[in-house]
C-alpha cells in the first residue's frame, strides 16, 4: 500500500478522499454499506444559524450524466446539530466535518462560533456558493470582496481548520480564491454546483420548484477539473477538488491539477460505497506508476 | 438508521440495507405498460423486508439517465428466494429495465423507506386479529407494494380486503395475486369489470367498516381515500413515490411536506399516515 496520507493545514487526513457536503447527510446514512470511517473525512450537510425548512419539492432533476438539485440548505440549526446530531456523530473515527452557510455575515459568524467550541470537529468548510438560497450565499461567493469580507469574519471566531467552498458561477474563480487565501482561509474547495435549468417540455413547466438549481455529476467534470488547475496555480494554500469525480482515475486527475484532497458528492447516490472504491483505486494507481505516497502527484500535470 | 428527531416516531425500519446483485430467473409482460420481474440472490438468502419499502435499481448502458430508479417490494417468496419486482414504465430508466432478459443481473440497493404498519395489536383499542378489519386499496402500478402488505398481514393472521382501480379490466393487474390472499373489489372507469367509477365509489365503503385504510396509487386516488378515511375517522397509511437521488435520506431531494416539516420520502416514508401530510 501507498502512503495515502495528506494535510491540509492542521487536518490531517489518512488519505485525500472526502465526501462532499449534502451527500453523505451524517455519514451514518451509509454505515450499512460500508465502513465509513475508511473514508478521510466527512462532510455534513450545510449548517444554519436557524433552522431552515428548504425550498418546495420539487427540487431534483435527473439531467444527462448528471443531476440538477434545488435542496436549499434545509438543516435544523446549529443549535440542534451542537445538542443532537454532534452527540451522534463525534465517535466516529475520521475526520467530521461541519459545512456552514448563511445569509448574512453575522450568521456566518455566529454559526463558526458555535461549531468552534465542538471540541470533536477539526475543520468547517464555509459555504459562501450555495445557488440554491435567495440572499447570501451565492452574493458572497461571486465577488472577492465578498469573499474576502465573510472569510476574515468567520477567521476571528475560528480558531482551526477553514475550508472555504468556492462558486463556479463567476466570471473568474482565481480571484476568488485569491481573496479567500488572504483574508485567511486555510484551504478552497471548489467547485460548487453550476447554475442550470430543466424544463418538463410535456407540461410546459419547469422540472425544480425554484425554476434554476445546482448542476453536480460526471458531466460538470471537465469544467472543475479546469477551475481547480487553475486556482491551483493562484494560491499557495491547499486546494480540494470536486465536480463529477466518479472513480479512482477521476481523482487522481484532480490530484494531478494541483488538489491535495478531493470530495466524492453525486457519485454516491450511484454506489454507495464508491469511496472505498476511490481510496483503493487511488492506491491501485500510486503503485502502478511507482510512486511511494499520494503526496508525489499533486500538481504533477506535465505541461 | 438512526434518526435524530427525537419527535419523529414514524415507523423507521431497523432493516439492514445491502447492495446486490440479482439475478431475472422470469421475466414477465402482464401489460404492455408494465414488467414483472423475479429475481433472485444467486449468492445467498434475500435479506429481509418490509411491506411499504422499496429497492433502488441501477440503470446499465443507458444514454439518457443517470441515477437509479426505486421500485416498491412486489412481493417476497423467501423458501424460494424471489423477489418480484412490478415495474411502470413511465420514461427511460423504466423502458430500460422493461429490457433486461432472463438470466441478466440488475444492481439493487435495498431494502429501502419504512413499512406500513403491520403490528396493529399495539394500537389501541384493537383486540385479535380476527376483530379488525383492514382495506388496502391500490391503483396503478400503487398495487405492487399492495400485495406484499397483503400477503404479510394475512400471514399476520388478518384478513386483508383489497379494493383495485383501474380504467380497464385489462388494467387490472395481478388479480389472482391478490385473490389468493384476500377477498378482492374492483372498480374499472368504462365498467368493464367490477362496479364502475374510482375506487372511493365502491359500494363496499358504505357496506363494510374498516379500522385501518392503507392505500398507494395516484396521488389523487390516495387524496380521495384519504378523505374518506377521514370522514370515518380512520387511520389511513398511504406510500408516496417522490423523486430520488440518494435513496438513503441523506441529500433530502425527496422530501414531502408534512405537519413536521419536510421529511424524506425515501427514509422518513414513503408511507406516511394521511394526517401527517399536508393534503
Amino acid at each position: 500500500m501507498a502512503d495515502l496520507n495528506i494535510n491540509i493545514g492542521d487536518l490531517q487526513l489518512k488519505n485525500p478522499v472526502m465526501t462532499a457536503s449534502g451527500t453523505f447527510g451524517y455519514g451514518v446514512e451509509f454505515a450499512d454499506f460500508m465502513d465509513i470511517s475508511q473514508i478521510g473525512a466527512i462532510i455534513v450537510k450545510g449548517t444554519t444559524r436557524y433552522h431552515r425548512e428548504g425550498n418546495a419539492y420539487p427540487r431534483m432533476a435527473e439531467t444527462p450524466s448528471g443531476m440538477l438539485n434545488a435542496v436549499g440548505l434545509q438543516n435544523k440549526g446549529v443549535d440542534y446539530f451542537a445538542e443532537h446530531i454532534y452527540p451522534e456523530i463525534k465517535n466516529i473515527q475520521t475526520n467530521m466535518i461541519v459545512n456552514v452557510s448563511g445569509s448574512a455575515i453575522e450568521d456566518y459568524v455566529e454559526t463558526a462560533a458555535c461549531v468552534n467550541e465542538l471540541e470533536k470537529i477539526p475543520a468547517i468548510e464555509l459555504n459562501i456558493s450555495c445557488p440554491n438560497v435567495k440572499q447570501g450565499g451565492m452574493a458572497f461567493g461571486v465577488s472577492a470582496c465578498g469573499a474576502a469580507e465573510v472569510v476574515a469574519a468567520v477567521r476571528k471566531v475560528y480558531h482551526k481548520t477553514l475550508i472555504v467552498k468556492l462558486s463556479p458561477n463567476v466570471t473568474d474563480i482565481t480571484e476568488i480564491a485569491r481573496a479567500a487565501e488572504s483574508a485567511g482561509a486555510d484551504s478552497v474547495s471548489l467547485i460548487n454546483t453550476l447554475l442550470g435549468m430543466s424544463i418538463d417540455a410535456e407540461s410546459r413547466k419547469p422540472l425544480l420548484s425554484t425554476i434554476t438549481g445546482g448542476m453536480s455529476g460526471p458531466a460538470v467534470k471537465p469544467i472543475a477539473l479546469r477551475m481547480v488547475w487553475q486556482v491551483a496555480k493562484a494560491v499557495k494554500i491547499p486546494v480540494i477538488g470536486l465536480g463529477g469525480i466518479m472513480n479512482g482515475r477521476d481523482a487522481i486527475e484532480f490530484l494531478l491539477a494541483g488538489a491535495s484532497a478531493i470530495q466524492i458528492g453525486t457519485a454516491n447516490f450511484i454506489d454507495p460505497t464508491i469511496c472505498e472504491k476511490v481510496i483503493k483505486e487511488i492506491d491501485e494507481y500510486l503503485i502502478r506508476h511507482r510512486y511511494s505516497s499520494v503526496r508525489d502527484i499533486i500538481g504533477a500535470l506535465e505541461v | 438508521m438512526r434518526i435524530f428527531a427525537p419527535e419523529n416516531d414514524n415507523k423507521i425500519s431497523g432493516m439492514k440495507k445491502y447492495i446486490l446483485d440479482l439475478k431475472v430467473t422470469e421475466k414477465l409482460n402482464p401489460h404492455s405498460n408494465y414488467v414483472l420481474l423475479k429475481l433472485t440472490d444467486p449468492d445467498g438468502a434475500l435479506p429481509e423486508m418490509g411491506p411499504g419499502q422499496f429497492a433502488e435499481l441501477r440503470i446499465d448502458g443507458s444514454k439518457t439517465t443517470f441515477l437509479r430508479r426505486p421500485i416498491s417490494i412486489n412481493k417476497i417468496d423467501y423458501a424460494r428466494n424471489e423477489l418480484w419486482l412490478l415495474i411502470q414504465f413511465v420514461g427511460d430508466g423504466t423502458r430500460a429495465l422493461g429490457n433486461l432478459q432472463v438470466g441478466d443481473y440488475v444492481n439493487c440497493v435495498l431494502p429501502l423507506g419504512n413499512t406500513f404498519t403491520t403490528d396493529l395489536l399495539d394500537v389501541k383499542g384493537l383486540k385479535s386479529t380476527e376483530d379488525i378489519s383492514l382495506l388496502l386499496v391500490g391503483g396503478g402500478v400503487g398495487i405492487a407494494p399492495m400485495l406484499y402488505l397483503g400477503a404479510v398481514l394475512k400471514d399476520a393472521g388478518y384478513k386483508p380486503v383489497f379494493l383495485l382501480g383501474a380504467r380497464s379490466a385489462s388494467d387490472l393487474l395481478e388479480l389472482d395475486e391478490f385473490m389468493a390472499l384476500g377477498e378482492v373489489f374492483t372498480t374499472t372507469e368504462d365498467a368493464s369489470y367490477g362496479e364502475k367509477g374510482f375506487v372511493t365509489q365502491h359500494s363496499i365503503l358504505e357496506k363494510r367498516s374498516f379500522d385501518r385504510v392503507y392505500c398507494c396509487g395516484p396521488k389523487p386516488m390516495m387524496q380521495a381515500v384519504a378523505r374518506f378515511a377521514a370522514t370515518k375517522n380512520i387511520p389511513c397509511e398511504v406510500s408516496l413515490e417522490n423523486k430520488m437521488a440518494c435513496g438513503v435520506g441523506a441529500c433530502l431531494c425527496c422530501v414531502e411536506d408534512t405537519q413536521e416539516g419536510h421529511k424524506c420520502v425515501c427514509s422518513e416514508g414513503p408511507v406516511f399516515l394521511s394526517t401527517d401530510l399536508k393534503w
